[in-house]
């Protein structure tokens, strides 16, 4: 899977998505879970002063981008660890399918690591004839089913229901018993296990990088980071070059408010610091280990308008808080970065071309950039992007007027309209002429069939919203 | 074996605006330091108080013992759990809180870095892992185990059931200490592991599965040694 997740219009994905029952009901309740664990799981602190320090430390570390990267690579290299510096995707997975080649490479294991699907490496290694398997539970799902996209960055399996989740079992692995989660979970379990011990290579992703020890963190509640990292002979950890800390006690701040952020957990229920290769006598452990750092587009957004976005943990919290996707399911992003951090990262990874509608799905009602714990201002970042889209294109790919009503902001609930107008009336001056919705063409027919004609898709659209915001839960 | 470092480098110095890379280690000046005033001042008593409490969050059984009941603690959680093979790292404190003969006693085999692959054979079909915590962490319940010849990475991950002997005088407040510790070793394990209850995924519509591909059960024993 590439970061391009769909080739599809971003108003296509959108009708596409707004007649996915489940998949909105899903998100909705998934959210309201989410923001319920995040919440309690801060109560006993002060927050706010996590959110400073926080924002403090990626920003030091941006600032000192280059040195921090300099010490982590040296430090690898002195544990007996080799490091690639990557400009582009293709070098990345160029330099991977290399070590596949070299070691022959028959299984390959791998656990959950955005940046690997962003550069699309999978598929590279399933050309050379790997059998590559996502360890992670959900992400073992979306593979069984040819390679589904994720729609959320932490849950990427969200849009599926059990009973979805059983059928491509029973399809693909030979599944016999029921659609309970405890019975999927323990026949991927013990299919999973036998490929641990058997793959070539294992990958990982990384949390964050230690600098001053040549360390990679991972985080995960299933533990199959810990076995993808211990069983192969090798390793191949694979990172964005932002993702990187000074120490230990920055790494430990920034876990704490990671599994807080993403799953109202103190910790999760493995976090895991691997350092360079096996040692004399370890029995487990990889006998080589490669550190890919990536820039693939990350060292353009340095130094611009647009770096605060670098300081992001990929917690999913913005994610989790955002109405709009809430309404409209991750996969209309049309990337694997979907809610208000997919909206800002996207068009700078990806370019405007493919991404210009994203940062137009949003309100600017600001709850991202509240509940972010590195305080990145998420909705001025979508603001700026629209700034920049209108310089260029000359006029907005789409009414932010005409987004909130077609999602049924404007009547159906006032909170949602009231929290969104709070920036969104000086956001909006420059379109305020698009405010006409019959006459908006392309792109804008879609949002005006969806709020004017009395279309199926309508009717349950805003049934399942009036349910929903009468729950109290909007 | 470090590739194509320079030229990566300074893309990175020429958009922050330096014209070399920096290779000088910078100040780290922070003006928030929220991590030091959580548990602050606790008393030993208060943070497995804490601990205790919190195990019920993160499907894990506990139990509290002295060193004189310690060795019948663990007959009864290893009954809890149908005993079978058990598997146990070498370690001297086994020895120390003098269960190491009661162990041994068992179907019982202790980590060997000479087996080589059979540790990882004998840790697959386990029934019990049997480890010692070497940093506690009070807040989130959470042992820190670090990696050597004598204690393997899937001595704690491969078992179904996993028992962890917390000495008391090993419990923290929470990880910054962890942090602390780890940064004033000499030498960082190769693998640290902060593992806090069974392994569980909630990928399935949201819903708790517990032991998904580590432990699905895990007991942790409080032995009062100090
Ligand atoms: S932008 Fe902030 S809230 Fe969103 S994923 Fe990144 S760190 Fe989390």
């Amino acid at each position: 899977m590439a970061m391009k997740i769909s080739k599809n219009k971003f108003n296509d994905r959108l009708s596409m998505n707004l007649d996915n029952d489940f998949m909105r009901s899903a998100v909705s309740s998934a959210q309201h879970r989410f923001q319920t664990r995040r919440s309690t799981a801060i109560e006993s602190l002060d927050w706010e002063q996590w959110r400073n320090h926080g924002e403090e430390i990626r920003q030091h570390v941006l600032e000192h981008l280059d040195y921090y990267l300099y010490e982590l690579s040296e430090n690898v290299a002195a544990r007996g660890g080799h490091v690639f510096f990557a400009k582009t995707a293709e070098e990345a997975t160029n330099y991977i399918t290399n070590i596949a080649k070299e070691k022959q490479a028959k299984k390959i294991v791998k656990s959950k690591s955005m940046v690997t699907e962003e550069i699309n490496l999978n598929t590279h290694l399933e050309q050379l004839g790997c059998e590559v398997i996502e360890t992670d539970l959900g992400e073992y799902i979306l593979q069984l089913d040819d390679h589904d996209p994720p729609s959320h960055i932490v849950t990427p399996a969200l849009h599926k229901n059990k009973e979805q989740i059983r059928d491509i079992f029973t399809e693909k692995i030979g599944y016999t018993a029921s659609s309970q989660p405890e019975e999927l979970a323990q026949h991927a379990r013990q299919i999973l296990r036998q490929d641990y011990l058997t793959a070539d290579i294992g990958i990982t992703g990384c949390n964050f990088a230690v600098a001053e020890t040549g360390s990679v963190c991972l985080v995960t509640n299933e533990g199959n980071a810990d076995l993808v990292a211990a069983l192969p002979k090798t390793l191949i950890s694979v990172m964005g070059l932002e993702r990187i800390v000074p120490t230990f006690e920055e790494m430990e701040v920034l876990v704490s408010m990671l599994t807080r952020s993403a799953v109202g957990q103190k910790l999760t229920s493995y976090i895991t610091v691997l350092t360079g290769i096996q040692e004399e006598l370890d029995v487990d452990g990889p006998e080589e280990f490669h550190l890919v750092i990536v820039d693939n587009g990350r060292s353009s957004i340095l130094g611009g308008e647009f770096q605060s976005i670098l300081q992001c943990i990929r917690c999913a919290a913005c994610v989790n808080v955002c109405p709009v996707y809430r309404h409209v399911g991750g996969h209309t992003y049309g990337s694997i970065y979907s809610g208000p951090i997919g909206a800002v990262l996207s068009p700078l990874l990806g370019g405007y071309d493919d991404y210009k509608e994203l940062p137009y799905a949003s309100t600017l009602c600001g709850a991202c950039t509240d509940v972010c714990p590195v305080k990145i201002p998420l909705h001025q970042l979508l603001h700026k992007h629209r700034e920049v889209i209108v310089e260029r294109e000359g006029r907005a790919p789409i009414s932010e007027s005409l987004l909130m009503q077609a999602f049924g902001m404007g009547t159906s609930s006032q909170s949602i309209y009231r929290f969104g107008s709070k920036l969104a009336s000086t956001a909006m001056k420059p379109f305020t002429s698009d405010d006409k919705i019959s006459s908006g063409p392309g792109l804008l027919k879609n949002w005006t069939d969806i709020r004017d004609l009395p279309s199926p898709k309508k009717e349950r659209f805003r049934d399942w919203f009036d349910t929903h915001s009468k729950g109290g839960r909007s | 074996m470090i590739k194509n470092r320079e030229a990566f480098l300074q893309t990175i110095a020429t958009q922050l605006g330096r014209s070399t890379p920096s290779l000088t280690k910078p100040e780290r000046n922070w003006k928030h330091l929220p991590q030091h005033e959580v548990l602050k001042g606790a008393s030993a008593d208060e943070l497995v108080e804490i601990l205790v409490e919190h195990c019920a969050n993160i499907h894990t059984t506990v139990k509290i013992c002295t060193q004189l009941t310690l060795k019948q603690t663990l007959e009864e959680a290893f009954a809890t759990y149908n005993n079978g093979q058990i598997i146990y790292s070498e370690d001297a404190r086994f020895e120390q809180l003098q269960i190491e003969s009661f162990i041994a006693a068992q179907q019982s085999f202790k980590w060997d870095p000479t087996q080589g692959d059979m540790n990882i054979e004998i840790a697959e079909r386990a029934n019990i892992g049997v480890v010692i915590s070497d940093i506690t962490l009070a807040e989130s319940a959470t042992i820190m185990l670090q990696s050597s010849a004598q204690r393997g990475r899937t001595l704690s991950f491969l078992p179904e059931n996993s028992i962890a002997i917390i000495p008391k005088s090993s419990i923290v407040p929470r990880m910054t200490q962890a942090a602390q510790f780890l940064r004033k070793q000499s030498h960082v394990a190769s693998c640290v592991s902060f593992i806090t209850g069974p392994s569980n995924s909630a990928d399935i519509e949201m819903n708790l599965v517990v032991g998904v591909h580590g432990p699905v059960r895990m007991m942790y024993i409080i032995v009062e040694d100090v």
